[in-house]
């Protein structure tokens, strides 16, 4: 346990480690958890350790990489927690090998006590017995030129993704809709309490939230990239949240938010851990129905899946996850890059038992697709439900 | 009741205890600091788990007034902070002779005589003798506009309203904010703020919540219900009951008599702890294994 003299330096220490591991530990926090320990006793770890969570933890994802730095930070070397065994708790911290590796070092630990992300064998294994086609590599982005990618960025990025708009329940002021008494009684103040002008205000207009979830599993191997290409177009504007999926769901909307391309197809290819996986479109969608519906699909967003349909789940469930994905959202689009391709026919069983539940089912092999696309988005209504 | 400002953590746990919330003590040492620190405490969870509950119980620890501001989408400083009243000032303009000093009229309409108070202004412009506790309910049902001037307000505790100047508190109410995380509150508020998340309560902490708080069910039933809940926490569900279905369920079932459950009188009180129709039918056809969970936890 920290000791006085010594305990602001190890505590500025430990806000840089939060920090390397991707937290926001700035000096204001930092000032905070000073303060904040004049209060507790030190000599209680779990009065210590809390104090220090509610000061440097904002988010409820930040929890156990907080926990797995203050373990490794402050916690007195446990053998059971070297061997990974310790119950409840995960002490890999979210850094890139070199850092973990610079921290290890510094803190007298093995570099494997760091950071177990690295080993393999951190890799959940699902009980299904389908994880043999979880392939757990990370997917290579060189394939298509660097020319092709030039060329297919820049057009999408001219293209004006304009997503339809919403009212929202703020007004604002307008010519004509309902009266805006304030300002009205104010110009009459100003007239000796004469309403000699009426004001109006009206809801203020928003673009709709839009929700990409993407299916980049190996049989849309081809489509991947294009696919962030064009997700990265979109996501420069707002409100885009984007999820991928192959076996699993991951979030990526931070990824995106990387203004350089390159930068950005990076961290997606590392972030995502099963690139050209198998696919289970309808466990991919109950895990965002359970996990990320209700964060995500307030204010009438759009929600479009990409997918081929080449589904190896059960269809019932995929059936199932759609009707409750299509209640909660504005309007539900289905792309299908194969839909482009000459005689195709949406027979494959996911796509047969997605099909009656999708507001939209658009081709999306090529730009001419992703434009019309683009004019659906911007074609739809501003009024709820307009389905 | 013990009132007034807890000088220890313990303390704190206590006073909630007392007061039949049954929190962990992390929540306790959060606001504990969040009261030494004058900070406001942002407290998330997923929805029923005693966010609300935990301000309004705070309020009475403190001896202090509640001051409500829910949000909502749209909401803005007309609702929250003040507004005139307009009416009135028309009327009395109107009721003024030919003759008076319009700017003398003017400074007697915009005094606070006419000024409607709403919650954020009544949080800090107020005579309280304990500082009141303001919460700030469901902020993720706000907008960014709004989140933008809390910012504002909560950084300093002062509102100018032009007409007036500048009011700011003698003394800095506590402030909790609570979110269900409907979508992402921005960094440089939480960054003001300590924050706790309020996780689910485990099987012995929840029986201990249902007996405090809804003591008419028998102990048996107090755990049995508890046990089911937790068995449903585990399941597959678009929503999983919180603590607060935990407790309506509780009541329910000893509002029917009930001292022990069984599957007929589960599945006529489902509808007390799942909320979609999906959910209710999946975990009907496994109600006997629920059941049997449940009496032997």
């Amino acid at each position: 346990m920290p000791e006085g003299p010594d305990l602001l330096p190890r505590l500025g220490a430990f806000a840089r480690l939060l920090h390397d591991a991707g937290l926001e530990a700035g000096p204001r926090r930092l000032t905070d958890a000073t303060r904040a320990l004049v209060y507790i006793d030190l000599k209680q770890q779990i009065d210590f350790r809390n104090a220090l969570r509610s000061v440097f933890v904002s988010r409820k994802e930040d929890l156990p990489t907080f926990e797995a730095a203050f373990d490794i930070f402050w916690a007195p070397p446990d053998p059971r927690a070297a061997a990974g065994v310790l119950p409840g708790r995960s002490r890999a911290l979210p850094m890139s090998p070199e850092r973990a590796k610079a921290w290890a070092i510094a803190l007298g630990l093995s570099s494997s006590q760091m950071n177990r992300e690295q080993e393999p064998t951190a890799v959940p294994i699902s009980s299904s017995g389908y994880s043999a086609e979880e392939l757990l590599r990370h997917k290579d982005f060189e394939q298509m030129t660097w020319q092709e990618t030039e060329q297919v960025r820049r057009l999408l990025e001219q293209a004006p993704w304009r997503v339809a708009e919403r009212k929202t329940r703020r007004l604002r002021a307008a010519r004509a809709g309902r009266i805006d008494l304030r300002r009205s009684a104010r110009h009459a103040i100003r007239s000796s309490g004469e309403l000699m002008r009426l004001f109006h205000r009206r809801p203020r207009i928003r673009r709709r939230p839009l929700v990409l979830i993407c299916d980049v599993s190996g049989s849309m191997e081809r489509y991947s990239r294009l696919l962030m290409i064009f997700s990265h177009a979109i996501a420069r504007r707002e409100d885009v949240e984007a999820f991928v999926f192959s076996t699993r769901l991951t979030r990526i909307t931070r990824l995106l938010r990387y203004r350089d391309l390159d930068r950005c197809l990076e961290s997606v290819s590392k972030g995502v851990h099963d690139f050209s996986g198998g696919t289970r479109i309808g466990e991919a969608l109950a895990d965002f129905n359970r996990h990320w519906a209700r964060r995500v699909l307030g204010h009438g967003a759009v929600v479009i899946i990409v997918s081929d349909g080449w589904d190896r789940g059960d269809p019932a469930r995929l059936t199932a996850e759609l009707i409750h994905l299509r209640r909660s959202a504005h309007r539900l689009i289905w792309l299908n890059p194969l839909l482009g391709s000459e005689g195709y026919q949406p027979l494959t069983r996911g796509m047969a038992a997605a099909l009656p539940h999708v507001d939209d089912f658009l081709a999306a092999h090529n730009l001419k697709a992703l434009e019309d696309l683009g004019r659906l988005l911007a074609g739809l209504g501003t009024r709820a439900g307009s389905r | 009741m013990t009132v007034g400002t807890p000088t220890t953590i313990e303390e704190v746990e206590a006073r909630l205890r007392e007061r039949k919330y049954i929190g962990d003590r992390g929540l306790a040492t959060s606001i504990f600091l969040a009261l030494k620190l004058e900070k406001p405490l942002f407290i998330e969870g997923e929805a029923g788990v005693g966010k609300t509950e935990a301000a309004k119980v705070m309020a009475d620890v403190l001896g202090a007034r509640l001051i409500r501001l829910q949000c909502y989408e749209g909401i803005d400083l007309a609702h929250a902070v003040y507004e005139w009243n307009y009416p009135r000032q028309l009327l009395h303009i109107r009721l003024m002779g030919e003759g008076e000093d319009r700017r003398v009229a003017e400074r007697e309409i915009f005094s606070s005589e006419f000024l409607l108070r709403r919650p954020l202004l009544d949080a800090i412009d107020n005579d309280d003798p304990i500082p009141p506790v303001l919460l700030i309910d469901e902020i993720d049902r706000s907008d960014e506009e709004f989140e933008a001037f809390l910012l504002e307000l909560l950084s300093d505790f002062q509102v100018s309203i032009p007409e007036i100047g500048t009011i700011k508190a003698k003394r800095a109410p506590f402030v909790v904010i609570t979110s269900n995380r409907t979508r992402e509150v921005h960094d440089a508020l939480k960054r003001r703020c300590l924050y706790h998340w309020i996780d689910y309560p485990d099987l012995e902490k929840e029986v201990e919540i249902v007996r405090a708080r809804a003591p008419e069910a028998a102990d048996g039933l107090a755990r049995e219900v508890a046990g089911l809940v937790q068995g449903l926490r585990s399941m597959d569900l678009y929503k999983v009951p919180g603590v607060a279905e935990t407790l309506d369920w509780a009541r329910s079932l000893a509002a029917l008599g009930a001292t022990r459950i069984d599957s007929n009188l589960v599945d006529a009180t489902l509808g007390s702890a799942l909320k979609y129709q999906e959910d209710l039918e999946r975990v009907r056809e496994q109600i006997p294994a629920l059941v049997e969970k449940a009496r032997g936890a």
